[in-house]
């Protein structure tokens, strides 16, 4: 069977026809998938992200006009929605560091003796920053999130998250002052 | 110790992580029979959102006149209670005198 373009889906889900939503769903899949697991642990939570923006996207499919490219839409609606989750599930993020591992800790100990020595790709290092963005607040973790660690531009940050650019900076600065602030309080309850 | 330097390491250490691209298995098969779940639900809901909101504006209506017969001032013509009038309403034609000629 020959395959249908894009364009030609999105109209025929728009004209009532679900089903042709399908291959869009298995094309994009990967993307939010990885999208999700960049802001959720858990599998059912990722899943229930993914499954989410896929009713959202579905439900909203006639706002997209074919300007950008369908998977830019889809992407702002992915972490949109990655935002409100962080949201809801805000409740453990002020707690103490004293469940720090002790690989973790041992990580610590290295950079404290001497920065060099403490290799980025530890495992014990993404341990802990995984943790110091479990303890950020939302607009924190994003901004983090897409800024620094996935090096968006601001005007992409403004675009996916729908903020202006002005207040992406402003979140952006708040964001990196409350992530030296955790990283304090960790040093601070381990070193003092 | 030093802070900033601190935070760019664990910046480095998270810009290692590639996120894991794996989707369950018949993704794409759920999230279309999710929709057509809901279609079939969503006819069902527009007849009872419909009736809600007539149930609504009914009482809304109910209230408006009960507060209207409830506040407003009864006149002297109307003393008659309810039934008085009811009865005299059914009966006015019998009450009209026969004009109908002679024959």
């Amino acid at each position: 069977m020959e395959e249908r373009s894009e364009a030609e889906l999105i109209a025929a889900v728009l004209k009532g026809d679900a089903a042709s939503f399908e291959p869009l769903v298995a094309k994009y899949s990967p993307r939010v998938f990885a999208t999700a697991r960049r802001y959720a642990r858990r599998e059912s939570e990722i899943e229930d992200i993914c499954q989410e923006v896929w009713l959202k996207a579905f439900d909203k499919l006639k706002t997209f006009r074919g300007e950008a490219p369908f998977e830019h839409w889809l992407m702002r609606m992915a972490v949109r929605t990655c935002y409100d989750f962080l949201r809801g599930h805000q409740r453990n993020r002020i707690s103490s560091f004293s469940e720090i591992s002790e690989p973790e800790e041992d990580w610590l100990e290295r950079f404290v003796a001497e920065p060099g020595n403490a290799a980025e790709d530890a495992d014990a290092a993404k341990l802990l920053i995984d943790r110091v963005l479990e303890k950020l607040s939302p607009e924190a973790r994003l901004v983090i999130q897409l800024l620094e660690i996935e090096d968006r531009s601001v005007k992409d940050i403004a675009a996916l998250t729908g903020w202006s650019v002005p207040l992406v900076k402003v979140r952006a600065f708040r964001a990196r002052g409350e992530m030296k602030k955790i990283l304090a309080r960790i040093t601070q309850e381990k070193y003092l | 110790m030093n802070l900033a330097e601190l935070q760019k390491k664990l910046i480095a250490a998270a810009r290692l992580q590639t996120p894991d691209e794996r989707v369950p298995y018949a993704f794409e098969k759920r999230i279309t029979a999710l929709i057509a779940a809901r279609k079939a639900a969503d006819q069902w809901l527009f007849w009872t959102r419909g009736l809600w909101r007539a149930a609504a504006a009914c009482v809304a209506v109910a209230c408006f006149f009960g507060a209207v017969s409830l506040f407003t001032p009864k006149t002297v013509e109307n003393t008659n209670d309810l039934s008085q009038d009811f009865e005299n309403t059914l009966l006015a034609s019998a009450d009209l005198p026969d004009t109908s000629p002679t024959p």
